[in-house]
């Protein structure tokens, strides 16, 4: 991974659903599968927890980027939880590029409890991806930075 | 005009209503204001032309606690708003006695005002009678004239049809006046690059002022108490204070209507600031129309709304990166 | 305000390599509300829960947080910690700082930094919390099992005998599944059908066994303990109690042109069959896309002949609706689809054959009544070649990645029972690797290459090419001697690799079960819980969770009764106390809330509210507790924030956010 602004470190949350992402996320652990620091994971029961409100959240508080992840359509814990996230997401990141915020410092991906190495490699290619866009400045509350 | 008064005064007689829900004159002959009429002397005060926008769906929420019927007239296009109210179990079908009212579009003062027309003492052509090509306005500087067209709401160019989707009785004609496409606005903004959208709605939020008028006058933000008013999400702030919360207020409200909304159009019409609130609803309808298929809240009270459906070859969200 | 607790736990050196435990404590001090933190080798041990006991009773915390390994692992240990030294199990949070931590971060400094910034999401969260009492649930005495194969009768009459009634779901006319279809069975070579038919009469038999079979799941609600199962029994156009099992029918019926499922299309079927002749039950089904009466209306052979008067053409598909406290997956495997491989010319020649395939041909019952012969031509062949891994560890999406597990030691039997048989045959293997642990697995492999004289080669077949003179050509490689090999076969047996019954996605699906990328059924975990589903009260049996043969099989079955019999044996159940909560006051009853809960679990009533001095009935969203699991998709569709999550209230999700960006 190519890090060019060393001094930009950025913030990135990532809501993960219990059953498969989030422990996607631990055998990713298990399995010593690197993902940059960066990366911090809250966890939820379910990718249809995530209220759109969360994500504004975090970019208002200075966050560069929110990736969710949720298990795969048709595989959810709950049955239909992620079908209706999927919308959810849909429709928030639609209107985030509506207003002129880059695209990529949101993402959805599904990953199973299985899907360690996918895991990591979706943390990996989305703070490369933030990397690039550097640091968040179109959502953020300017009265939290200095 | 008369015709809906006489009916009214019919109404109240008979005692199939107990009161009336209509628009009085307001203090200048283009701001007439939503009222209750307890009686035939009162309904003097009623008034219907071109200038009556205020959707009257959103007073159905208390009408409908009240004792007795209300006879409410409702405009074309307030009767989506008052399915979609229906439909969320917020009014109640039988305390409403509607009397749907012709429409020949709406006047915006706004735009009468941007011909440079200044100084306005009276306005003839507005009336529902009228054929609604011509309108005549006294002035102090005199007499002038303008296209009825030139003058009508953005959301009128747009107009969902002359039909009333829900009603006990019709009084009065409407016009076609859709002249526009709904969604050309929304499509020149999506073609922006990204810094262009970004200065663009910078440009138009930064003069929100925070007055919350867009959010009290939306038949579909009709929570008793808003998450804007509550402690529940940390959201609950008044003043506009900084870049972030403008674009923030006006994502989450939005947001909540998405699905909704009935693209009213109410919120621009109320807007002291002239921001074309419009366009954020109005993206959502698009996505949704889009993606997930034609829908149209308000058009009936069964149907699953887009936000609480789904299929299992619904789009996944990185398609927004992918459409361009 | 909170009187918080920090735990930090070294896990050994798992975290306290890459992170500087004591910092953490030491920065925990500093987080508001927090009084007492401190760090230890290994805080799930009895010394660590015994530390975390003292604590919570000399400073009367009122919440604690505990960094430690995934709360997946230890949330239930150090919430029953926290619940013996008198403090609400609630008021526990975990900062995960080991599998999203310590052991993906090499340098300490970030990783530490990481490790505090965990930390005080944690501490924010516990902040909000509030003490939660889980609620209790009933649990239905019974148990479903879907599948009849080895794998769910031995799952059934474990629990059966064990007290509890049980309901196999069979989709075939008959119990039995792939097992029935076998011949022999390794390592000791005793006939599949001698052992067993047995278990099939028993379960028949059990009083407290109900057998639905040609019958399957149709809708599954409910969650663990209180599962409402659909069953649809198809029609069998055949009264199930009038039949006597004479088998006249299918002997007089006159459409006898179908393709023989159970001897894997080798031969053909009458319309009106029973799979094989041990079925169970010993009733027919009519086939209505081959029936001519059903194709045609005219026939009706079947109902004259009857003795018993039991052919039924009116017969409808039934729907039984019936609870169960466990379900349990037994939905087994077939063998993959050879339309990638068609290097081995499966679809050109009748004489190349699948391993299941060859299990009819040498089974008495079969297409050749167990005499070994070509297909093509019936002729005894002389030279056979087997092909090991076809589809199995495979690199590409031509087929599996996974090792079939079961292929190597049939190949070595059905080897040993052809040499054994026809002394005059050559056998020839083609080898990757020959995989063979397990109980007298390898002296079983041994037997055949040294006592049976089969040949076993290390490489792989690149391709079968059927010549004019009706042999086959098999071009290979020899590994070891490092050259080509060119064969002439008169058959060729093709080790194809296993798949999870296609079925099993649908069934997954409803049952809400986890499926990995293969199709196999997902454990709770790996090691620790290799035959429960992450849902609750799903457990697996058989090959649906992986390949396995029939001594594991059954082994795993009964580790499934036993989980679905411990289950069962409880009144009563504790549920999630994290369920969703409508505060009164916000609630605009307008439900969109109802609308996207998954379990029903939202009502709507007219209740009497006193809204600041307003007092005025509104309709407001209830929520079933014994019913709603937790998920939060009302949370997130409702408009005004007046339903919550309780354990992930909108708050202690906001609070984690701000602590994170902080």
């Amino acid at each position: 991974m190519s890090i060019e602004n060393k001094e930009f470190k950025p913030k990135i949350v990532a809501f993960c659903c219990n059953w498969c992402s989030y422990a996607g996320a631990d055998l990713a652990g298990s399995s010593r599968l690197a993902y940059p620091a960066d990366v911090k994971i809250i966890r939820v029961p379910c990718s249809c927890r995530v209220n759109p409100m969360f994500i504004l959240r975090a970019f208002e508080k200075g966050a560069d980027g929110v990736i969710m992840c949720g298990c795969h359509p048709g595989d959810c814990h709950y049955s239909t939880g992620n079908y209706y996230a999927r919308r959810r997401m849909t429709l928030l990141f639609s209107m985030l590029d509506y207003i002129g915020v880059e695209n990529g410092r949101t993402r959805v991906e599904w990953v199973s409890a299985a899907e360690g190495v996918k895991f990591s490699d979706t943390m990996n290619s989305f703070v490369e991806k933030i990397y690039s866009l550097g640091e968040n400045v179109r959502l953020g509350d300017l009265r939290c930075k200095n | 005009m008369q015709e809906l008064v006489n009916r009214a005064k019919e109404l109240l007689a008979d005692g199939t209503v107990a009161r009336v829900l209509g628009w009085k004159v307001g203090d200048l002959p283009y701001n007439p204001e939503p009222a209750y009429f307890e009686n035939a002397e009162s309904l003097a005060d009623f008034v219907y032309n071109g200038f009556c926008g205020a959707n009257l769906s959103k007073y159905m929420i208390e009408a409908s606690k009240l004792e007795g019927k209300t006879l409410v007239f409702l405009k074309p296009c307030d009767t989506y708003s008052f399915n979609q109210l229906l439909k969320e179990h917020r009014v109640d079908r039988e305390k409403a006695y509607i009397v749907g009212v012709g429409c020949k579009g709406k006047l915006d003062i706004e735009k009468i005002r941007t011909m440079g027309i200044k100084g306005i003492e009276s306005i003839e052509g507005a009336e529902l009678s009228d054929a609604a090509e011509e309108l005549k306005i006294q002035t102090i500087y005199g007499e002038k004239t303008c296209a009825y067209k030139d003058a009508m709401l953005e959301r009128c160019h747009v107009c969902k049809g002359k039909e009333h989707q829900v009603y006990d009785e019709l009084i009065g004609e409407s016009k076609e006046t859709k002249d526009a496409d709904r969604f050309a606005e929304i499509e020149r903004i999506e073609a922006m690059s990204p810094e262009e959208k970004f200065a663009f709605f910078q440009n138009e939020l930064s003069k929100c002022i925070r007055c919350n008028a867009c959010r009290n006058v939306c038949p579909a933000c009709s929570c008793r108490k808003c998450v804007f008013d509550s402690a529940k999400f940390d959201s609950e702030q008044k003043a506009n204070a900084d870049t972030f919360e403008e674009k923030m207020f006006h994502i989450i409200r939005a947001f909540h209507v998405a699905g909704r909304c009935t693209d009213c159009g109410e919120c621009s019409r109320v807007c002291p600031q002239g921001i074309p609130l419009h366009l954020f609803n109005r993206k959502f309808i698009k996505d949704i129309d889009e993606l997930y298929g034609e829908y149209q809240a308000g058009e009936d009270t069964e149907s699953k709304a887009p936000l609480t459906n789904f299929t299992f070859d619904d789009a996944e969200p990185s398609i927004v990166g992918k459409r361009g | 305000m909170q009187r918080l607790g920090v735990f930090v736990c070294h896990c050994g050196s798992n975290i306290a390599a890459t992170v500087d435990v004591s910092k953490v404590a030491e920065m925990a001090l500093k987080e508001p509300g927090v009084v007492h933190a401190e760090d230890y080798q290994y805080m799930c041990s009895e010394a660590g829960q015994a530390k975390i006991a003292e604590a919570i009773k000399e400073k009367n915390l009122t919440g604690i947080v505990v960094c430690s390994c995934s709360p997946r692992m230890h949330e239930a240990t150090f919430r029953n910690a926290a619940e013996r030294a008198g403090l609400n199990p609630y008021m526990v949070e975990i900062a995960n700082i080991r599998e999203h931590c310590s052991w993906i971060h090499k340098d300490m400094k970030e990783a530490t930094e990481k490790a505090v910034i965990l930390m005080r999401a944690a501490i924010a969260k516990v902040n909000l919390n509030t003490p939660l009492q889980p609620g209790e649930s009933r649990v239905t005495k019974r148990a479903l099992v879907i599948g009849g194969g080895i794998a769910g009768i031995q799952t059934a009459l474990d629990i059966a005998d064990a007290g509890y009634e049980v309901d196999i779901v069979e989709k075939t006319p008959s119990i039995g599944g792939r097992m029935s279809q076998l011949d022999k069975t390794f390592p000791t070579l005793d006939c599949s059908a001698c052992i067993l038919t047995p278990k099939m009469v028993e379960a028949a038999a059990h009083e407290k066994i109900q057998i639905y079979t040609y019958s399957e799941v149709e809708n599954v609600s409910g969650f663990v303990g209180d599962f409402t199962v659909d069953i649809r029994k198809k029609a069998r156009h055949v009264d199930m109690d009038k039949c006597t099992g004479c088998g006249l029918c299918q002997e007089k019926c006159p459409s006898k042109k179908t393709a023989n499922e159970f001897n894997r299309g080798l031969n053909t079927r009458s319309a009106i069959y029973t799979p094989f002749a041990q079925a169970i039950p010993n009733v027919p089904v009519i086939d209505c896309d081959s029936c001519i009466k059903f194709k045609t209306g005219k026939c009706g052979i079947c109902a004259k002949v009857c003795q018993a008067g039991a052919i039924d053409y009116e017969q409808q598909d039934e729907i039984v609706t019936q609870k169960y406290g466990a379900i349990v997956v037994a939905t087994g495997f077939d063998t993959i689809h050879l339309d990638q491989y068609d290097e081995y010319a499966y679809s050109q020649s009748k004489d190349v054959i699948t391993s299941l395939e060859l299990e009819r041909v040498m089974n008495a019952a079969g297409p050749t009544h167990g005499h070994l012969e070509r297909l093509s031509d019936g002729k005894a062949p002389k030279e056979m070649v087997f092909i090991q891994c076809v589809g199995s560890r495979c690199s590409d999406d031509r087929g599996k990645p996974y090792c079939s597990k079961i292929c190597c030691m049939y190949t070595a039997k059905h080897a040993m029972l052809i040499r054994d048989k026809y002394p005059d045959v050559n056998v020839t293997v083609f080898y990757i690797d020959v995989r063979t642990p397990g109980k007298n697995f390898d002296e079983f492999y041994r037997r055949a290459v040294e006592q049976y004289g089969v040949n076993y080669i290390k490489g792989q077949v690149g391709k079968v090419i059927p010549q004019p003179n009706g042999k086959l050509l098999v071009q290979g490689a020899d590994l070891l001697d490092n050259k080509q090999i060119l064969k002439e076969a008169d058959m060729v047996v093709l080790a194809t690799a296993i798949e999870p019954n296609p079925d099993v996605r649908k069934i997954a699906t409803m049952l809400t079960a986890s499926i990995d990328t293969n199709n196999f059924l997902t454990e709770a975990h790996a090691k620790l819980r290799p035959v429960e589903s992450p849902t609750a009260g799903i457990f697996l049996s058989g090959v649906c969770q992986g390949p396995k043969d029939i001594p594991e099989t059954v082994a795993q079955a009964g580790a499934a009764a036993v989980k679905a019999i411990g289950l069962l044996a409880k009144d009563k159940l504790m549920t999630n106390p994290c369920t969703a909560k409508s505060d009164q006051l916000l609630c605009n009853g307008c439900s969109t809330c109802a609308n996207v809960c998954p379990y029903g679990a939202i009502t709507y009533e007219d209740v009497e509210v006193n809204d600041h001095g307003i007092r005025e009935v509104r309709r407001i969203a209830e929520v079933n507790n014994a019913l709603c699991q937790g998920c939060g998709a009302c949370t997130v569709a409702c408009p005004s924030g007046a339903m919550d999550l309780q354990g992930f209230s909108n708050r202690q999700i906001i609070a984690e956010v701000d602590a994170i960006c902080r």
